[in-house]
């Protein structure tokens, strides 16, 4: 089964919605959005065009095994929560910086937003990994 | 001395490797490790002679008071160096025995691991840091035991004993928590001084019960006895190290540390005892009835360390030097017995003590290694083992009130240990040869080294004993009674009661080799203990926990969705319902004036959804419904000011319905299978459920438990965690470590479902 139409409209939809899945993660911190919601949509972009084209269109666009995503996604998670470790802090500490970047002025980087990029790809990986298991079926 | 004790695991790591390398020699050289150890810790002696004690301390869970803490004083020392000193030879003894096994590398492995983990219990000060290292041990051995694990009778020796002793080991943990709370520490260093505090405090007769269970299941002490001679089933350097020199003494070693804190007491005396003296003579019976060279050693094993338990019973100065100083030389005569058993039966084949005799000429070094060992065994002088007798003797004929029972028990004991080292060390030597299924001959210099060498160091220190009594001996002593005390190390006694006494055992002993097949026929004949003993119990209650774990799994996992959503919810009614309803009735509601009339309408959509998804007559139309029921919810959450939570309900429904699309397309046509009882009874648990939750809700609305939380968060969220949005800071970092811990399962299910799907269409594809 395939649609001109969606196929067609998937095109334009995926980049939107995956470049829509990051802004979510990147302001979650501050602003409704976060990790697992954002990790939830870009599974459904993919998803989206699992649908509208095959599943092994999507495994060739995603390149990387979607599995490989979840253990990719629990490392930094761990990693993370790890990094405080080497200044002889406790295990998660949040650790910030705030460097001066020209044009986007004083940005607030630390170990959280590390934390929910880790969320991020686990959910990604674990959503795909079984919609594109079950798909393939 | 944290390197020293963690050497071995690291070497655990390379041995195999080396193992690969260097096939001929790699026993020697994996025992310079322990050879090491042994040096490194002798340079304690001196240290420790004079009364001092080493010790470190690295923190672990400093705010728990958990510590990987070491300490070195008398008696760890006395253990540290039969741990490496026996150590290394055994390793070099597998080189030689197990040579040409495919799997002498993982051998030498786990020994390493073995002999690691036994630094680590016996240097442990931390009560948390000794239970870690006491379990691995179990662990050890257990790898140890199984090491042949194509054998079934290897794989049930090894559960056996790990069964036991980690049961002991559960028991042991709380023993030693229980003790930390009661003497305000967990470190043992410091415990030693509060003995009075604990043996006042009233937990005291839990904690000496928990921590006995742990050493007495450890030290195969009766009715805990039987796994040891099944333990048989490992390699004879297992048996050698394992459970006769190291491990089983793990028991008896708490017994000896706890003794200043815990000893002492009437119901200490009496139970300890009491359990000692029994295994004292039931395990020197058992060995009487044996015919298999390791078994009779195995029975004779579990009798002496009933010997040590008894007399770390009685407590007595007299009795503590004598466990002590038997300790030593136990352990030198047993390790070389069956190190000696294995060569025979490495070179001959055969380990029934009926089918071997006349060996003296085929394998004259092994055959003096066993003399040697057999005398030291049989208490005669000038070897170690008679001293360490003498002492036994003298402590049993000092004990006040019960001087006479315990007395002729240890003498009946020692005649039958008389009896065993003539069947062990003698008997296969000795008389006319006797065919065997392999021709002998002597055997290799790595099988009779390490007998040779301990049967001579039983020698000598017979003739020497003050060598090793004031710098290695006294210091132990000391550390078990809490006190110090002058420790005369001689051969010669003078004519005294020991003597005599003596006399009395070897002739008695000599009897018992005499006529030890008429007795052996005579105790077969009551082959009574097969069906009450204690083996019997074990295996009843294995039995039993498996139909038990059978029964209780067919009734709870049926397999089928409905009756697990059934149970889950009917136990969450069964929890929830009776608080509740004890509680009074529902708080009242809200005015129905405030409620808009955008959330009349929406309530009303959720509802007609729910009631189209469970009529409608097709599966898309069903999960459709589902989805408008979903996204229903996730506008109240818009309406009511969850940004956060509406975005991720939305995302999550979009997703189910895709994914129940997909898996419609495998499901057979839709039909109604269920009858109309059945369909009734679903709707009561849904509705009872629905009205649960609904109440719930209701409370929990009109009750402010602690205000404080939210409010926290909203003031900290910014400060402290840079964030505005307090749901995705709670997520990330006030309660991140919950989120760690959810994404990993949500991998886990990712994994099981992958697993599922593909092992499914593998299976299709083989069809």
């Amino acid at each position: 089964m395939t649609s001109l139409i969606l196929s067609t409209t998937t095109r334009f939809l995926l980049p939107l919605l995956l470049m829509f899945s990051i802004f979510l993660l990147l302001r979650g911190h501050n602003e409704p959005g976060g990790g697992f919601v954002g990790g939830l949509l870009a599974a459904a972009a993919f998803a989206l065009h699992a649908i509208a084209y095959s599943v092994g269109a999507t495994r060739r666009l995603l390149i990387i095994d979607p599995r490989a995503l979840i253990g990719a996604g629990l490392l930094i998670a761990v990693a993370s929560g790890a990094a405080p470790l080497a200044a002889g802090l406790p295990f998660m500490t949040g650790q910030w910086w705030s460097p001066e970047v020209p044009a986007l002025g004083k940005l607030q980087i630390g170990t959280p937003l590390l934390f929910d990029t880790g969320v991020y790809l686990v959910v990604l990986g674990v959503t795909l990994t079984i919609i594109l298991s079950l798909a393939e079926e | 001395m944290l390197p020293a004790v963690l050497s071995g695991f690291a070497a655990a790591l390379v041995a195999s490797w080396l193992h690969r390398l260097e096939r001929e020699t790699a026993g020697w050289i994996i025992a310079l490790l322990p050879a090491g150890l042994f040096l490194y810790f002798s340079g304690f002696i001196e240290i420790i002679a004079a009364g001092d004690t080493v010790a470190v301390s690295y923190a672990w869970v400093p705010t728990m008071g958990i510590n990987l803490s070491f300490y070195a004083d008398g008696l760890s020392l006395l253990f540290v160096l039969l741990i490496s000193g026996i150590g290394t030879l055994v390793l070099i003894y597998s080189g030689g025995y197990l040579k040409g096994h495919p799997q002498l590398g993982r051998f030498y492995s786990f020994i390493l691991i073995f002999m690691a983990s036994m630094l680590g219990l016996v240097l442990a000060d931390n009560a948390i840091t000794l239970f870690v290292f006491w379990e691995l041990t179990s662990l050890s051995s257990y790898l140890l035991i199984g090491f042949d694990h194509k054998r079934e009778g290897a794989r049930f020796a090894a559960l056996q004993a790990l069964l036991v002793t980690a049961l002991g080991g559960l028991a042991l943990l709380a023993g030693l928590l229980l003790l930390g709370q009661a003497g305000g520490s967990l470190e043992l260093s410091v415990l030693l001084s509060r003995g009075e505090l604990v043996r006042a405090h009233p937990l005291y007769t839990p904690i000496l019960f928990l921590i006995l269970a742990g050493a007495f299941t450890k030290s195969a002490q009766f009715p805990f006895h039987f796994w040891l001679p099944n333990a048989m089933e490992a390699p004879t350097p297992v048996s050698a190290y394992l459970h006769s020199a190291t491990m089983v003494k793990a028991g008896v070693y708490l017994l000896a540390r706890l003794h200043p804190i815990l000893g002492g007491t009437d119901i200490w005396m009496y139970v300890v005892t009491g359990v000692g003296a029994a295994t004292m003579l039931v395990g020197a019976c058992l060995a009487l009835r044996q015919t298999d060279l390791k078994r009779i050693l195995a029975y004779s094993t579990v009798s002496a360390l009933g010997i040590l338990t008894l007399f770390l019973g009685l407590g007595t100065p007299a009795a503590i030097k004598a466990a002590v100083v038997f300790l030593l030389g136990h352990a030198l005569y047993k390790g070389a017995l069956f190190l000696v058993a294995g060569a025979v039966d490495h070179e001959t084949g055969a380990r029934d003590v009926d089918r071997l005799g006349g060996l003296r000429q085929a394998m004259p070094i092994t055959a003096a290694a066993g003399g040697l060992a057999a005398l030291s065994m049989a208490g005669l002088p000038p070897l170690f083992g008679f001293i360490g007798k003498e002492m036994l003797y003298e402590a049993a004929y000092g004990s006040l009130g019960a001087a006479l029972p315990l007395t002729s028990a240890v003498v009946l004991a020692s005649m039958i240990f008389v009896a065993v080292a003539g069947m062990t060390g003698f008997g296969p030597f000795t008389g006319k040869k006797t065919s065997t299924p392999k021709h002998p001959h002597e055997a290799v210099m790595s099988l009779w080294l390490g007998p040779m060498l301990l049967g001579l160091s039983g020698l000598l220190l017979g003739l020497l004993p003050a060598s090793v009594g004031n710098s290695l001996l006294s210091p132990a002593i000391e550390a078990v009674s809490g006190q110090a005390g002058d420790l005369e190390l001689t051969l010669w006694h003078g004519l005294n009661p020991t003597i005599a006494l003596s006399a009395v055992t070897l002739a008695g002993g000599a009897g018992i080799y005499a006529g030890r097949e008429a007795l052996r026929r005579a105790a077969s004949r009551l082959q009574m203990t097969s069906w009450w003993g204690p083996a019997r119990w074990y295996s009843l209650l294995l039995d039993g926990l498996n139909v038990l774990a059978r029964g209780q799994t067919r009734l709870l996992q049926s397999g089928y969705l409905r009756y697990y959503l059934l149970i889950i919810i009917a136990t969450a009614l069964g929890l929830a319902g009776p608080k509740l309803a004890s509680l009074g009735g529902p708080p009242g509601l809200v005015s129905w004036q405030e409620v808009r009339f955008y959330e009349w309408s929406l309530a009303a959509l959720i509802l007609l959804a729910a009631l189209v998804a469970i009529r409608s007559r097709s599966r898309l139309g069903a999960v459709a419904a589902l989805g408008v029921v979903g996204y229903g919810v996730a506008l109240v959450y818009v309406l009511f000011g969850a940004p956060d939570l509406a975005m991720t309900q939305f995302m999550v429904e979009t997703l189910t319905v895709i994914l129940f699309v997909l898996v419609f397309y495998h499901l057979p046509r839709f039909a109604r299978l269920s009858s109309g009882l059945v369909r009734a009874r679903d709707a009561l648990v849904a509705v009872t459920a629905g009205a649960l939750i609904t109440t719930i809700i209701l409370f929990s609305s009109n009750v402010q438990f602690h205000p404080k939380i939210s409010g926290y968060f909203a003031e900290h969220s910014l400060p402290l965690a840079h964030g505005r949005n307090i749901v995705n800071v709670i997520l990330v970092d006030f309660r991140g470590l919950d989120t760690l811990g959810e994404i990993t399962v949500l991998a886990v299910a990712a994994v099981g479902v992958y697993a599922l799907l593909k092992l499914r269409l593998r299976e299709e594809k083989s069809k």
